[in-house]
Order: structure tokens, then C-alpha cells, then sequence
């Protein structure tokens, strides 16, 4: 119990990747906690490659933290802007009510 | 090594807590302030086991930027205004049992792989650029960034660059009926369309049409 490995961070990572994952299927508000949602799972990965990196003695991992980082700041900023976009034509941004496709 | 353990289990609970928050969360703005809450505790957690560069990144680009930006839209678009019970019709909410369920596979799938995983025995062995101890973590990081890893680099910053012009592209918009000054026009305009010389014959003036 006292002792934190490296199985400690990988449950913490899997916990936040199911959270993440619960919250992209279960969402009926609105697309912004979508995209929070993503944003979570990403950083529950980011959890497992720098823990790993810690554990291996193995610097990659961190560098490649760095460019999910980089990649998960695009999609942000994308993301927001499509949903500004869309708000503006159609005045909301309630999952239930985004049916264009007939999905 | 106890108060190792004692702040794991702090940082991570506040992290789980937070995270389980952001999804359950009624008001949008609430899920934000929680999602900053889990960014810096997961950035604590890494400056904890010796990551100090990315977790001071994590709260510069997360908490900075990405967080803020949040905000920034969800007060723009006004969602509070929206209604804000979870689910419009029964018929949407079916989705609930399997959504939990699915995601609880997920979860177990992944604690499976975490307890029953062990190293390859010669992986240690293997060619992984491995950190000295008497250099900072942001030093080792910054020899490798830019020799090992510089052409991922330069496309990583490519990315953000193509991020920003789509951005832009997607949110501007061309308003009717701004009036702008515009250069190209006053410079080109000429005196032969500015100015007309005419003779004025006395006691009946001119009739000038515009």
C-alpha cells in the first residue's frame, strides 16, 4: 500500500480513461463536455507514457507526451472553433438536437 | 517513501473526483473549473515522480491555454442560457445501460492488462535513451527534443500553425454594411475621377450631376 509502483499510475491512467469514455457515451448536454471528455482521455494517456518513462528509465515517453500535448492543444482550438461555427448557424449545441445527418 | 505514497493517493483521488465531476456535472462552466482541478493535479503527480518539465508544460498549456479557451467558449456561446436538464426525452436516455456497460469492459480490460503485465525479460537491454541523474529533467529533454526527435518536432509545430490558420478560417466571418477605409482604392484613385474643371458662365451657375 505504501510503496506507489508503476501498476499505481497505470490504474490511475485506466480510471481517467474510463471516466473519459463514460463521458463521450453518456453525454446528452452539450459538445463542449464532449470535447472535455477527450481531453481527459488524452491525459490519461499521457499519464501512462510519462509513468512508464519513469519506471523504464526511458526518456521517449516524455517526448512523446510533449507532441500529444501539442496535438491535443490543435484539437482544441479546431474543435471550439467548429463548435462556435456551428452555434452561430444553428443556435445550440445540445447533443439531441444536432440531427443533421438523421443519425 | 510514506509521504510519497500519502500524496499519490491525495493527487490521485482529487484526479478521479474532478474528472468524475467534469462528466456529471450539470453546469458547463462547473465541468471547466473541474477540468482545471484535474489538470493540476495530474501535473502535480508528475512533478511528483520526477517529470518537473512536463507538468510545469501541462499547467502552462492546459491550465493556460487550452482550460481558458474553454471558458472563453463557453461563456461566448452563452450555454448556461440552454436548458440544462441532462436528457430531453425518455427515448435518448436508453442509451444509459449500454454506455455503462460498455464502459465498464473498457475498464476492466484495462486493469486486467495493468495486473497481469510483466517486462520482457531483456527489455532494459534494449536502446532507450536513458536519463543521467546529474542533469534536470528539462536538460535531458531538451538534448533529445532537438537532435533525436527534431524533424517531429518541426511537424509538431507545423500542426499548431495549421490549428491556428483553420481556426481563423472557420470563425471569420465577412460582415454587410462595415464601412472600411480601404487603401488600394484611395491610393489608385486618379484627379481625372476626382476632380472636374468647368467653366461657369456668368449668371447661370451649373448643373452638377451626381
Amino acid at each position: 500500500m505504501t510503496e506507489i509502483g508503476l501498476g499505481h499510475y497505470l490504474t490511475l491512467g485506466a480510471v481517467i480513461f474510463s471516466i473519459g469514455v463514460i463521458g463521450i457515451f453518456l453525454n446528452r448536454k452539450n459538445i463542449i463536455v464532449i470535447l472535455m471528455s477527450i481531453e481527459l482521455i488524452l491525459l490519461a494517456v499521457n499519464i501512462n507514457l510519462v509513468s512508464f518513462s519513469i519506471y523504464l528509465n526511458d526518456l521517449s515517453g516524455q517526448v512523446f507526451t510533449l507532441f500529444i500535448l501539442t496535438v491535443a492543444a490543435a484539437e482544441a482550438a479546431i474543435g471550439l472553433a467548429i463548435i462556435v461555427v456551428y452555434y452561430r448557424n444553428s443556435g445550440t449545441i445540445r447533443v439531441e438536437e444536432i440531427d443533421n445527418l438523421k443519425g | 517513501m510514506i509521504a510519497h505514497a500519502i500524496f499519490f493517493y491525495i493527487f490521485s483521488i482529487i484526479a478521479i473526483v474532478s474528472a468524475i465531476m467534469v462528466t456529471a456535472s450539470k453546469n458547463t462552466v462547473h465541468s471547466v473549473f473541474f477540468l482545471i482541478l484535474d489538470f493540476i493535479s495530474i501535473s502535480c503527480l508528475f512533478i511528483m515522480i520526477g517529470a518537473e518539465f512536463l507538468g510545469m508544460i501541462m499547467l502552462i498549456v492546459y491550465v493556460g491555454a487550452v482550460a481558458v479557451l474553454f471558458l472563453f467558449v463557453v461563456m461566448m456561446l452563452n450555454v448556461a442560457q440552454q436548458k440544462n436538464q441532462w436528457f430531453l426525452s425518455k427515448s435518448s436516455s436508453r442509451h444509459i445501460p449500454i454506455g455503462l456497460i460498455i464502459s465498464a469492459i473498457i475498464f476492466f480490460e484495462l486493469i486486467i492488462v495493468v495486473g497481469g503485465w510483466k517486462y520482457k525479460p531483456d527489455l532494459s537491454n534494449s536502446t532507450n535513451i536513458s536519463f543521467s541523474n546529474d542533469i534536470t529533467n528539462t536538460h535531458s529533454l531538451g538534448l533529445v527534443l532537438y537532435t533525436d526527435y527534431i524533424h517531429i518536432f518541426q511537424i509538431s509545430g507545423m500542426i499548431l500553425l495549421i490549428a491556428m490558420i483553420g481556426a481563423i478560417v472557420l470563425t471569420f466571418r465577412q460582415r454587410e454594411g462595415v464601412k472600411k477605409q480601404s487603401y488600394i482604392k484611395q491610393i489608385s484613385r486618379e484627379r481625372s475621377e476626382g476632380v472636374e474643371v468647368l467653366e461657369v458662365p456668368s449668371n447661370r451657375g451649373v448643373k452638377i450631376d451626381d
